[in-house]
């Protein structure tokens, strides 16, 4: 009796030491392929992961190949946020035809709590955003907190159902890299089409 | 023999969970309980005030011999490594080399370190950086009182640290012992928050707050209660002026965890 629990419980022991340093190995190598080619400056290096308004899981590096333009906002938002996506609309309307397939519009979501995958799906819908080119982005708190922190975009609860944050379009280029930045609203759309434009063209 | 069975048995369990309950206590060792309550912010009102539920916190700021036991263990973070997404130029420049801080007091408090790096510091140990509200919590106590702000040996204090030079140079644990028994949340160093960037600065002028409605999206309370809360008012000013790569000579941190 006493002879199995020895045995018992040295399985135990050394099986799960086992288990932690091969999962360690596979994500090193993991990592040291993808990341070893990005610019230092890029988002990409950001291990986050986000679901989508389609309740895909995805990586940040996933969106690697196009140029980027991201908001953050929130859905039950009722005062400047729909008028950060009309500006969003407005811009993407003015960008070249021939540039189309080359921009992602990207809104990440600052209160993941309320805002699900089906309800940022509904939030598409409502705002006639719903083919590939509009994505709409949830994470972790933790996570929507360090991606504003790259962003230089702030943001605070003021009340269970408020938030208070900056109103900031950014643009990167299709290796990550921030290349343009515009706060406020409703000002100098031309300034980001430009941008857009020029950020795409500058990769091909 | 029944007997001599159960010791062995008993010595074969206390030697697998030992492990465990030493690197838990390792960890949480060198932390205090902040017990939770209610308290009204700089930037909150007498209707609104803030919870904070209990927590522990790291009883003295990260010191530059505990970062380097970090950069050992994380060479990604040494200072000719680091990404610069996630530090500026000056991170570690006091540093001698990526793994010697050469002439600088071991005991003091890192500094030039950026929010992602104290970030990952933290959670390296399985702890978080403490939110703002938490910070403030815990720093407005003195030696006596739970809520010091009104005292005014407390301000005076406070106000004559800002204008004493490097005293980033001196050890953790040179300053005093609050209410929580943690040491240096006031007199050493400004200390990074996990999200510092919750706040907004605006103008005063009826001009700049036009302006500011359309940077940022929602208006409700955010004036300062006490204008005579310098003390206060200058962290959530400089808060306001950082970004997470930025790293300052003044600037550290220390780690919370929750309860």
């Amino acid at each position: 009796m006493l002879r199995y629990i020895y045995v018992l419980s040295f399985l135990i022991v050394f099986s799960s030491c086992n288990n932690a340093s091969s999962d360690k190995k596979e994500e090193l190598v993991t990592d040291a392929i993808d990341l070893s080619e990005l610019p230092d400056m890029s988002i990409y290096h950001l291990p986050s992961n986000w679901t989508t308004q389609d309740n895909e899981e995805i990586e940040l590096k996933d969106l690697q190949g196009k140029t980027l333009v991201v908001v953050m906002i929130y859905t039950s938002c009722q005062a400047a946020c729909p008028r950060l996506v009309a500006d969003i609309r407005h811009i993407q309307r003015d960008v070249p035809e021939s540039l189309e397939d080359d921009v992602q519009y990207v809104f990440v979501s600052i209160d993941p709590e309320v805002d699900t995958p089906e309800r940022l799906h509904a939030f598409a819908k409502e705002n006639k955003m719903e083919d590939d080119k509009w994505l709409f982005l949830r994470g972790s708190e933790e996570d929507t907190r360090e991606f504003a922190a790259v962003l230089a975009v702030s943001y605070k609860a003021i009340s269970p159902i408020d938030f208070s944050h900056s109103n900031i379009i950014s643009v990167f280029d299709k290796y990550g890299e921030l290349s343009f930045q515009r706060e406020g609203l409703g000002v100098n759309n031309k300034s980001v089409v430009d941008a857009i434009i020029e950020t795409t063209n500058k990769g091909s | 023999m029944k007997l001599k069975q159960n010791k062995i048995i008993g010595l074969l369990l206390l030697s697998i969970v030992f492990p465990f309950v030493q690197v838990l206590y390792a960890q949480t060792k060198d932390m205090a309980e902040v017990k939770g309550g209610i308290y009204i912010p700089l930037y909150g009102s007498e209707d609104e005030p803030v919870e904070v539920n209990a927590f522990l916190m790291d009883v003295y700021p990260v010191t530059n011999a505990d970062y380097l036991e970090f950069v050992k263990k994380h060479p990604e973070w040494k200072k000719t490594k680091v990404k610069k997404l996630f530090a500026d130029e000056a991170y570690l420049s006091t540093w001698e080399s990526d793994t010697d801080f050469g002439e600088l007091n071991p005991n003091a408090p890192v500094t030039n370190i950026s929010w992602f790096a104290a970030k990952n510091y933290c959670e390296s140990q399985d702890k978080r950086l403490a939110t703002m509200d938490e910070w403030e919590f815990a720093a407005m106590a003195n030696e006596e009182f739970p809520d010091a702000r009104k005292i005014e040996s407390y301000n005076k204090y406070i106000l004559k640290w800002y204008e004493t030079p490097r005293t980033y140079n001196n050890s953790v644990g040179s300053t005093y012992r609050n209410y929580y028994g943690i040491y240096d949340l006031q007199g050493l160093i400004w200390e990074w928050t996990s999200d510092f960037n919750s706040v907004f600065m605006s103008g005063e002028s009826r001009k700049d707050s036009d302006f500011d409605s359309s940077l940022f999206c929602g208006s409700a309370a955010i004036g300062a209660t006490d204008l005579k809360d310098y003390a206060s008012f200058m962290r959530y000013a400089f808060r306001g002026s950082l970004k997470a790569r930025y790293t300052v000579r003044n600037l550290g941190f220390r780690c919370a965890k929750d309860f």
